[in-house]
C-alpha cells in the first residue's frame, strides 16, 4: 500500500504568482512526515500539490516533478481524479457529508470506485475502516444516523475512516487537529501512530509539539520575505530538527523567537 | 503490495484496487473537436432540408453519443459519464438562451417599423387604421408607475428599516414571512384587490389611474422591502456603533449613517422593482381600463398604459389589422427597451456606487 | 397579530437611562406602522376579495355564468390553471437546476455572474410580450411537431389530438410558462449551489470523485430543499400568470388532459383578464370569487415554498 514520494524542483504557481519555490524532498513510506512553518508559507499549498487538489484554484499550476513509486503525478495522461483516489486527504475542519449517514459517509468513496459492490462486502469494508480509525466502538450502534451528529473529534476520525476506506497509498492531513479540543487531538494523534504501519502519512501542522510527537521526519517551510515565495528551509529527522537544526531560521522558529 | 494485516489481501482488495494512475486520456482538444464535428453534421442535416430544431437536436445527441463512445473505452465509464453530463448541462443553458434570443429578435424585427416621431407624440384619438401613436399610453405608464413607486418606496423602505433596525420577535418574523409570501401574489389578484377596494368605496364600474397604482404597489412593496433589507444588513455594525458612541439618537443614525451607506443598493433595488412592475398588464386591465385619448389625471377616469395599449391593439385591431398589430409590437418593443434600460441602470448604480462590502 | 410591544417600549439599555427622544419615537412608530400596514394590506386583499365575491357565493346557481353554480364555473378554470402550471414546472424545474449548475459549477468563474444576468433577463421580459411571442412565433412552430406527436404518440392521452391548426394549445401555454418561471427557479437554486461548502466539495474530490460525482455527492444534496422551495415559487408564479395565457390559449372550456387540441380549459387568471372588462353585476362577483380561489391556492403554495426555503437556511446556518 504505502508508497514513497519523491519531489524534485517543484515550483507552485497561482497564475503568475509563485507561491512555493524549488522544493525537493523524499517522503518515506510507512512513516509520518510533518511540515511546520509560519502561516502563509506554502505548506498547505505544497501538501495539496501532492494530490493535485490545488488545481481547484483556477490557473494554478506546477513546474517540476512529483514521483510516487516511479509514476510522475504530473506526467502526461495522468488523471487528477485517479491521483486523488490514491492519495487520500483529511482536512482542517471535519467535513462529513451532512446529508449522509455514518455508514454512507464511509462508503461514499467505495461506491464511486465500485458501483456494484455487494452489501456484505460494503458493510465489511465500512466496519474495517471504522475500526482502523478507532471509531467503530463509538458508532457501531448508530451507523445510520447522520455523521454531523458526532462530536468534532469523532467527525474527524469519521473523515479519516472515509479517506482510508478506499485504501489509498498516501494519506495527506492538513492541520487535522486545528479545530479540535486536546482530548480529541490526542485520539487523532494516537490514530496517526497506528496508521503509520500501513500508510505513508504527510501532515501539516501549526503545532510544533504535535509535529514532535507524531512525526518521524519534519520539514520547515518559511517565507524569505513579504511577497516572496515560500521555501522548504530544511527537512530532517524530527529529533534532529527539534534538537540541533542545521539552519538558524529553523532554530529561531522552533524556539519561538519568531513566527 | 505488502500489507500488514492478512485480511487486506482478501478478495475485497481487488474491487477497490482503483484505476492505475496513468491510463488513457482523451487529447485536450477532444471536446472541441467533437463539438465542431457535431455542429458541422447538424448544419449538413439542415442543408439537406431537415428542420432547424431537428438538426440542432441531432447535433446535440451526436455530440453526446460521440464523446461517450470515444471516452468510454479509453477513459472508463465514470469519466465518460462526466463528459456526457457536462454536455447536457451546457446544452440546457443554450436551450434557455433560445427563447430569450427569439423573443428579442421577434419584438425588434416586428416593432422597429413604427419607431417614429409620431408614435411618441400622437395618441390614438380618432385613429382607425394607420398612424396614431402611444403618447398617451407612454405618459400613462409613467404616471401610474411613478405613483406606484411613490406609494411603495416609503412604505417598503420604512418596513425594511423596521425589520433591520427595530424589529424583533413575532411581529418582525410575521412581517418577514408575509413579505416573502406577498412576492408570490398573482398580479391579477392584486388588480382584483384594488378593484374590490374602490368598488366598495365608489361603487362598481369605477376605473381610475390611482387604482392601477395601488394594484402595482401591492406587487412592488415586497420587492422594495426585500432589496432594502438586504442592503441595510450589509451596512457594517461598526458604523452604527461608532455613531452610538458619539451619542447620536438612533433615528438620526439611521437617516444620516445607515441609509446613505446603503443608498446605492436601495436605488438598485427600487429600479429593479420598477422594472418588474412597469410591464404588468393584467392588474391595469381591470383597474384603469383603456382609452384612446390622453388623460393625465390619475384620479379621474380611464387611463391608457403601454402594456394594455399593446394588448388591445392586438385584441381589437382596426381594419385592416396590420397597422394595429404593428403598433402592438412597437409598444412591446418600447416596453422591452424601458425594462432593459432600467435593468442596466440598476446594474450600473450598484456597480458604480456600491460600498465595498462585497468583494 | 400581536401588538407592537417588542419594539414600542424597547427595554432601555441597562447601562444608561436613555430618554426616548420624540424623534426616535416618531421614527420607530413610522417604520413599525409601515410593517403593520403590509400585514393589513395582505389581510385586506383576502377581505375585500371575499366581500366582492360574497354575492356570487350566495347567489342561486342558475345566475352564475354557465348556469351550473359557482363550483361548476370555477372547477374547469382551476383544472386548467393546475394542469398548465404543473406541466410547466415539470419542464422548468430540471432545466433550471441544470442551468444553475452550469452557471455555478461549469462555466468559467469569471463569466458566472454575467451568465446569471443573462438568465435573469428572461424574468425581466413583460408577460404580455411572452404572450405575443407565444402566439405569433411559438404557436405556429408547434403545429408540425404536434401533428407528428398525434400520429406517433397519440396513444398517450396528453397527445390524443386532433392537433390544433393554429397552435393555440395548452402545450404552447405550458412551454411559455416554463420559460417564464425558469429564471425564477434558477435564481434561487443558483444562490443555494453557490453556497455549497467548499469543504464538502473538496472532501468528495479528495476521495477521487469526478466533477459530476462531486456534484452528486456534495452540491445536489446541499441544494435539494432549495430546489424544492424554488420549484414551489415557480409553481406559484405559473399558477397566477395571466396575460401570456390569455393571449395564447384558445378556450372552449372542457376539462381535458389533451394538451394539443384546440379545445382547452382556460385558467382562472386568464379568464378574469378576458371576461372582466366586459362584465357587470354578478358576473364580476363570480370572477372575483374565482380570483379568491386563485389567491388561496397561490398563497398556500407560496407559504409552503417559503417554509421549505427558510428551513434550509436554518439548517445550513449550522455549517
Amino acid at each position: 500500500m504505502a508508497k514513497r514520494i519523491e519531489v524534485k524542483d517543484l515550483d507552485i504557481y497561482y497564475d503568475k504568482f509563485l507561491a512555493v519555490q524549488n522544493v525537493s524532498l523524499t517522503i518515506e513510506p510507512r512513516s509520518v512526515t510533518a511540515f511546520i512553518g509560519p502561516s502563509g508559507c506554502g505548506k498547505s499549498t505544497f501538501l495539496r500539490s501532492l494530490n493535485r487538489m490545488h488545481e481547484l484554484v483556477p490557473h494554478a499550476r506546477v513546474e517540476g516533478t512529483v514521483v510516487m513509486d516511479d509514476q510522475d503525478l504530473y506526467g502526461p495522461n495522468v488523471d487528477p481524479v485517479s491521483v486523488r483516489r490514491q492519495v487520500g486527504m483529511v482536512f482542517q475542519r471535519p467535513n462529513p457529508f451532512p446529508t449522509m449517514s455514518i455508514h454512507e459517509n464511509v462508503a461514499a468513496g467505495l461506491r464511486l470506485n465500485n458501483a456494484r459492490i455487494s452489501k456484505g462486502d460494503l458493510d465489511e469494508l465500512v466496519e474495517r475502516s471504522l475500526r482502523a480509525a478507532n471509531l467503530w466502538n463509538e458508532v457501531k450502534d448508530r451507523l445510520n444516523k447522520p455523521g454531523s451528529g458526532l462530536s468534532g473529534g469523532q467527525q474527524q476520525r469519521l473523515c479519516i475512516a472515509r479517506a482510508i476506506a478506499v485504501q489509498p497509498d498516501v494519506l495527506l492531513m492538513d492541520e487535522p487537529c486545528s479545530a479540535l479540543d486536546p482530548i480529541s487531538t490526542q485520539a487523532i494523534e494516537d490514530l496517526i501512530n497506528d496508521l503509520k504501519a500501513d500508510y505513508t502519512i504527510v501532515i501539516v501542522t501549526h503545532n510544533m509539539q504535535q509535529a514532535a510527537r507524531v512525526s518521524d521526519t519534519t520539514g520547515f517551510f518559511n517565507l524569505q520575505g513579504v511577497g516572496q515565495p515560500g521555501q522548504l528551509v530544511e527537512i530532517d529527522d524530527t529529533t534532529k530538527i527539534f534538537s540541533t537544526p542545521a539552519n538558524q531560521a529553523t532554530e529561531d522558529y522552533i524556539s519561538g523567537r519568531f513566527g | 503490495m505488502p500489507t500488514s494485516t492478512p485480511e487486506r489481501e482478501l478478495d475485497l482488495e481487488s474491487p477497490i484496487g482503483g484505476p492505475p494512475l496513468v491510463h488513457g486520456t482523451l487529447p485536450r482538444w477532444a471536446p472541441q473537436f467533437t463539438l465542431v464535428t457535431a455542429i458541422a453534421a447538424g448544419f449538413a442535416l439542415f442543408a439537406v432540408g431537415t428542420a432547424v430544431g431537428l438538426a440542432a437536436i441531432a447535433a446535440v445527441l451526436l455530440y453526446g453519443l460521440a464523446i461517450y463512445s470515444w471516452s468510454r473505452p479509453i477513459e472508463g465509464a465514470r469519466k465518460a459519464k462526466d463528459r456526457v453530463v457536462t454536455a447536457i448541462v451546457a446544452s440546457t443553458f443554450l436551450l434557455a438562451l433560445l427563447p430569450l434570443v427569439s423573443v428579442i429578435l421577434t419584438v425588434v424585427s416586428r416593432g422597429v417599423a413604427r419607431i417614429d416621431p409620431a408614435f411618441f407624440t400622437f395618441s390614438m384619438q380618432g385613429v382607425v387604421s394607420e398612424g396614431g401613436g402611444a403618447y398617451h399610453a407612454i405618459m400613462g405608464t409613467l404616471i401610474v408607475t411613478g405613483l406606484a413607486a411613490l406609494i411603495s418606496v416609503p412604505i417598503g423602505m420604512l418596513t425594511a428599516i423596521y425589520l433591520v433596525e427595530y424589529g424583533k420577535g413575532k411581529l418582525a418574523r410575521a412581517i418577514t414571512f408575509f413579505v416573502d409570501v406577498m412576492t408570490g401574489i398573482p398580479s391579477i389578484v392584486a388588480g382584483l384587490f384594488a378593484f374590490a377596494l374602490f368598488a366598495l368605496i365608489l361603487g362598481p364600474g369605477v376605473r381610475l389611474g390611482i387604482m392601477g397604482a395601488i394594484a402595482l404597489s401591492v406587487l412592488m412593496i415586497p420587492v422594495v422591502v426585500r432589496s432594502t433589507e438586504e442592503m441595510l444588513k450589509l451596512v457594517p455594525n461598526d458604523l452604527r456603533e461608532a455613531a452610538y458612541a458619539l451619542a447620536v439618537p438612533k433615528w438620526r443614525i439611521i437617516v444620516k449613517v445607515v441609509l446613505p451607506t446603503a443608498l446605492a443598493g436601495i436605488a438598485t433595488g427600487v429600479t429593479l422593482a420598477v422594472a418588474r412592475i412597469i410591464g404588468e398588464t393584467a392588474p391595469l386591465l381591470i383597474t384603469l381600463g383603456a382609452t384612446s385619448g390622453t388623460n393625465f389625471n390619475p384620479f379621474d377616469g380611464r387611463m391608457a398604459t403601454l402594456p394594455v395599449f399593446s394588448y388591445y391593439e392586438y385584441v381589437n385591431p382596426g381594419v385592416p389589422p396590420e397597422p394595429s398589430l404593428q403598433r402592438a409590437w412597437t409598444a412591446a418593443l418600447v416596453l422591452i427597451i424601458i425594462v432593459m434600460v432600467l435593468n442596466l441602470v440598476a446594474r450600473l448604480i450598484s456597480r458604480l456606487f456600491a460600498p465595498k462590502t462585497r468583494s | 397579530m400581536p401588538a407592537t410591544e417588542p419594539t414600542a417600549d424597547r427595554p432601555a439599555p441597562p447601562r444608561a437611562k436613555v430618554k426616548q427622544r420624540p424623534g426616535d419615537r416618531i421614527f420607530a412608530g413610522l417604520s413599525t406602522g409601515a410593517g403593520v400596514l403590509i400585514l393589513v394590506v395582505l389581510a385586506g386583499v383576502a377581505a375585500f376579495l371575499l366581500v366582492e365575491a360574497w354575492p356570487a357565493i350566495i347567489a342561486p346557481s342558475d345566475e352564475i355564468p354557465g348556469r351550473g353554480g359557482l363550483t361548476l364555473y370555477i372547477w374547469p378554470l382551476l383544472f386548467g390553471t393546475l394542469i398548465s402550471a404543473f406541466f410547466a414546472l415539470l419542464i422548468a424545474a430540471p432545466l433550471a437546476t441544470s442551468i444553475a449548475l452550469f452557471i455555478t459549477h461549469y462555466a468559467p468563474r469569471r463569466l458566472s455572474q454575467a451568465l446569471g444576468y443573462v438568465i435573469d433577463l428572461l424574468a425581466a421580459i413583460p408577460s404580455i410580450i411572452y404572450g405575443l411571442w407565444g402566439i405569433f412565433v411559438l404557436a405556429p412552430a408547434t403545429v408540425g411537431p404536434t401533428r407528428w406527436l398525434t400520429e406517433h404518440a397519440g396513444f398517450i392521452p396528453l397527445f390524443a389530438g386532433p392537433p390544433s391548426a393554429t397552435g393555440r394549445t395548452m402545450l404552447v401555454v405550458i412551454i411559455v410558462l416554463a420559460v417564464m418561471i425558469l429564471p425564477i427557479i434558477s435564481a434561487v437554486v443558483r444562490e443555494a449551489f453557490r453556497q455549497t461548502p467548499r469543504l464538502h466539495e473538496e472532501a468528495s474530490l479528495a476521495l477521487g470523485a469526478t466533477h459530476w460525482e462531486m456534484i452528486r455527492m456534495a452540491v445536489l444534496p446541499f441544494g435539494r430543499s432549495a430546489i424544492v422551495g424554488a420549484s414551489m415559487l415557480g409553481l406559484g408564479r405559473a399558477l397566477g400568470e395571466t396575460m401570456a395565457v390569455a393571449i395564447v390559449l384558445s378556450v372552449s372550456g372542457g376539462v381535458t388532459f389533451n394538451l394539443i387540441s384546440s379545445g382547452n380549459p382556460s385558467t382562472i387568471a386568464a379568464n378574469i383578464a378576458l371576461q372582466f372588462p366586459e362584465s357587470t353585476g354578478l358576473d364580476i362577483n363570480a370572477l372575483v370569487a374565482s380570483g379568491l380561489v386563485l389567491f388561496a391556492v397561490t398563497l398556500a403554495v407560496n407559504m409552503l415554498a417559503r417554509a421549505i426555503i427558510n428551513r434550509r437556511r436554518e439548517f445550513s446556518g449550522a455549517n
